[in-house]
């Protein structure tokens, strides 16, 4: 008999345990095969079993050998419950079950390292934009608009804006004439598909999301921008015509700029932006982290570094404060660019976000434009640091002159477009989406502890892994077309949300048209509580 | 629902032709009140065209404080018109004690100064007397402006103008411009400050609409410069983006509408002038109009404008003769007080269309 002492880590310890009916199961093996976690193995047990072999029912009681599937114990091959067991498994004889008694948060330090995952927020349980709804309906005089037939302007913009009293105009014969030039500003889409760098990301998954960007572009029309995250760009992407759907973003670890400098005088169009990053979300947990695991061949070659952990540095070197970074960071990649590329700032949403903002709007160069606020224990939630950032604008009226993007939850419970309606109308320009990229990929990950396991490697769906094995599960055709399905859907509601209050161009900062039942996010919010 | 209306005339005419330019437009309207934004004076005020002339509807101390507060100011009262008010019962009119058109020479130090001095000064002087006379409701400062006289009232209008004896042509009240509307509701509480017109350093403007972008609107004036203040309509925003474009930005007359209804930007893409639009897109976004909306406006040199949402969900039309044109929300308007026009030459502007009428009468009209 096996001997086992109470200190033993077994599954009921686990987060996840397998349910499996030995009955059911042929014995296939698709299960085992497909764990990309090892979670599970096939063995044999002992089983009691009553045959009757006769022509007439003669049952006998038997102890024999049984083959089955185990799972496996001990933390390193911890089932994740992902369910990819349960998805192939064609007698449904196998399922990870949610284990309520676990006792993997303790246990989970063994060795002396901190808990590791995937980047999800688990904590916060409910989500502040479904207690917001469109209170506001037009009715009678005030005629609603017909999403299907009316024209809507769904455009934000990227790029510095000047105050009228900036603008360099002279007048001549009624007309205006613009005398020299101001700070690039494109119209992009209100959404911009997030920062996942090609590290991040599998090669197909990165692959799906461009594709999707560049079809809704040029097949539906809708100019989305993708951003590339810190991890460099493949450089066919960089010589080619679709950089002009691209956002090029640079961060404190400067990966892979090395190459987009050489790609410079080979680019055939400007990108659509340049994204510097001195925050994120994630940066306090283990995003902003590209393990080693993840370091493949390909990445190693974009990003220009060895196989080992990459860390950005928590800060950009040598800049200590942000008229510094302004005026060596943006002014270079403004001049790299010939002043032609919009260059904007990502930061973190954070108790310190609405100086940084502040920062930008009086930053004397005017050259800054576009700003992205975007965790278990860190972080902040973003919904009331746009609205601090925008009413931060407005007490200074200087609203809309560095536009305001907001990532961090947007589709969190699958309505993005509300989601995002829901954010303009408390002041920003537009939206990141990330996660909901990759759940259209086929992530099964959620904010109650599936899966999460990003950060290892061994993404089962093959999204956020470079195992050329994992990677080949993802259908990258499939994967885009769920992406541009889900926006064309997006477009939509969004119309059917702008029509209802009448509007045919983005309400940004129309608080008015929301209303809350929760009283204390009504005060914070500065929108209308109601009952 | 609102009904606005203005007569520009190359004689000068009384506001009984205002008031039968808007009763016929009454079932439109709530008849809730009576508001007239009256220019280029004639009658008693012909005599003082370059004073400035305050109008004011006060308590017996509100007189007293305003008085008190123009004399510290060194204004030296020039001249007085009280309206000789008909009392007789069953008037529906909430009517405030007194009403006083009082016009001024500048004290002694603004004689010899700019005129952009002078603008400033009238701004900060009426300014100081709506802050004055708000305290305790004294009283309510509609303009204080040479050749400019306003008169707001809560109640029905046809009675407010018997209870001002405006039916009485006597020959006292005479402009050639006008610029009026029957309704006081704001949707929500009774005030004063709430009917249109509204006024402005020499910039008058009413709207018959519903301005959705209100919050943003208004949120973006506040700052932009003092005497945006009161937004105690969603149509005051029209009126201070005509005067920061006009007067602070001295941005030509077409660009307003550039500014309140924007063209989308698959149009601006498209025009010769499109770094100019979309600069101006970009940078005044915060001025942009939704919702339905016309509007009418008068300028400091007499030229009235009018034009529409960008969807023209309010409708306006202009008619006149060779003395007399007239805008209205309603063409029966049109038909009463300039029965002979040629209805044929009527105009009514398109979603894109800007009409001017200048003093010369001549009409222009642009797409923009």
């Amino acid at each position: 008999m096996e001997t086992i002492k109470t200190l033993d880590i077994t599954f009921n310890d686990l987060n996840w345990k397998i349910e499996y009916s030995p009955e059911r199961c042929t014995m296939c093996g698709s299960c085992v095969a497909v764990c990309s976690f090892q979670a599970i193995e096939a063995g044999v047990e002992r089983h009691s079993k009553t045959v009757s072999t006769a022509r007439q029912p003669e049952p006998v009681q038997q102890h024999k050998a049984v083959p089955v599937i185990k799972q496996v114990n001990g933390l390193a091959n911890a089932c994740v419950g992902c369910g990819m067991c349960e998805k192939v498994c064609p007698n449904r004889a196998i399922k990870p079950v949610r284990n309520e008694n676990t006792r993997a948060g303790v246990l989970g330090r063994s060795g002396g390292t901190p808990i590791k995952r995937g980047g999800r927020n688990n904590l916060i349980k409910d989500n502040t934009l479904d207690k917001i709804v469109v209170g506001r309906i037009s009715q009678m005089t005030d005629p609603s608009l017909d999403a299907e037939r009316h024209t809507f302007d769904i455009l934000a913009p990227f790029g510095r804006v000047l105050t009228p009293g900036e603008l360099p105009f002279s007048t001549a014969g009624g007309e205006l004439k613009l005398n020299s030039s101001t700070p690039p500003v494109n119209w992009i889409y209100p959404l911009i598909f997030s920062d996942m760098s090609v590290g991040a990301l599998s090669t197909r998954a990165w692959e799906a999301i461009c594709i999707a960007t560049a079809y809704l572009n040029e097949k539906h029309n809708m100019p989305i921008r993708m951003c590339s995250g810190e991890g460099g760009m493949p450089v066919q992407l960089m010589k080619s015509e679709y950089l002009k759907y691209s956002i090029i973003q640079i961060a404190s670890g400067h990966f892979g700029w090395n190459r987009i400098v050489k790609a410079l005088p080979d680019m055939k169009v400007d990108p659509a932006g340049i994204l510097i990053k001195i925050g994120q979300g994630a940066k306090p947990g283990d995003g902003g982290l590209l393990p080693a695991a993840k370091v493949a061949e390909h990445i190693q070659a974009i990003r220009g570094v060895p196989k080992a952990d990459l860390l950005s540095p928590p800060n950009h070197q040598g800049l200590y404060s942000i008229e510094e970074s302004v005026q060596k960071m943006h002014l270079s990649l403004n001049a790299a660019f010939k002043f032609r590329v919009p260059v904007a700032i990502k930061c973190s949403a954070s108790a310190t976000s609405v100086s940084v903002y502040n920062n930008l709007l009086r930053d004397p160069y005017k050259i800054c434009g576009g700003n992205e606020v975007s965790l278990d224990h860190t972080g902040h939630p973003v919904v009331s640091k746009v609205r601090d950032c925008y009413q931060a604008a407005v007490k200074q009226g200087r609203q809309g002159q560095i536009p305001l993007w907001a990532g961090g939850g947007i589709g969190l419970t699958g309505n993005a477009a509300a989601d995002a309606f829901k954010m303009i109308c408390l002041g920003a320009n537009g939206v990141f989406i990330s996660k909901l990229l990759i759940q259209l990929c086929g992530c099964v990950g959620n904010e109650h502890g599936r899966c999460n396991a990003c950060n290892t490697g061994k993404c089962p769906t093959g999204i956020c892994s470079q195992d050329h094995r994992l990677v080949r599960r993802l259908d990258v055709d499939k994967a885009a077309q769920n992406i541009v399905e889900y926006m064309l859907a997006f477009d939509m509601e969004l119309r059917k949300l702008m029509a209802p209050i009448g509007n045919s161009s983005l309400p940004v900062g129309r608080s008015d048209a929301l209303v809350t039942t929760d009283k204390a996010m009504a005060d914070k919010l500065s929108i209308q509580y109601a009952c | 629902m609102c009904r606005i209306g203005a007569i520009k005339s190359k004689v000068p005419f009384h506001p009984s032709q205002a008031l039968r330019l808007m009763l016929p437009q009454q079932e439109g309207h709530d008849n809730s009140g009576f508001a007239m934004v009256m220019q280029d004076l004639d009658g008693v005020f012909a005599g003082y065209k370059d004073k400035p002339l305050l109008s004011l509807a006060c308590t017996a101390h509100g007189a007293k404080l305003a008085e008190e507060y123009m004399k510290a100011q060194n204004f030296v009262r020039d001249f007085e018109w009280v309206p000789k008010i008909d009392r007789r019962p069953g008037l529906d009119i909430k009517a405030m004690p007194l009403y006083m058109f009082r016009c001024y020479d500048y004290p002694e130090e603004y004689q010899n100064v700019s005129w952009q001095e002078k603008e400033e000064l009238l701004l900060d002087t009426r300014l100081a007397l709506r802050r004055l006379l708000e305290k305790d409701d004294q009283g309510y400062v509609f303009s204080f402006w040479p050749d400019v006289l306003t008169l707001k009232e809560i109640g029905d209008p046809s009675d407010i103008a018997t209870y001002f004896r405006l039916w009485d042509d006597n020959g006292e009240l005479m402009a050639k411009n006008v610029v009026t509307q029957c309704r006081q509701n704001t949707n929500y509480d009774i005030v004063r400050y709430a009917a249109h017109p509204f006024f402005i350093q020499g910039y008058t403007l009413c709207a018959n609409g519903e301005n959705t972008f209100y919050t943003k609107n208004t949120e973006y004036q506040r700052s932009l410069h003092r005497g945006y203040n009161g937004f105690e309509s969603d149509s005051q925003n029209f009126l201070y983006t005509l005067h920061y474009v006009l007067h602070e930005l001295k941005w030509p007359i077409k660009y307003f509408k550039h500014v309140i209804t924007p063209l989308p930007f698959s149009e601006i893409e498209k025009r010769p002038d499109n770094k100019e639009l979309t600069a101006i897109r970009q940078s005044l976004a915060h001025l942009e109009i939704n919702g339905p909306n016309t509007i009418i406006a008068m300028l400091p040199d007499g030229r009235m404008m009018t034009c529409c949402d960008s969807k023209k969900l309010r409708p306006v039309v202009i008619g006149g003769d060779e003395t007399t044109k007239a805008i209205a929300s309603e063409v029966c308007g049109l038909n009463v007080v300039l029965p002979n026009r040629n209805p044929e030459l009527d105009v009514y502007p398109n979603e894109r269309e800007v009409v001017v009428i200048t003093p010369e009468l001549e009409v222009q009209r642009w797409k923009q």
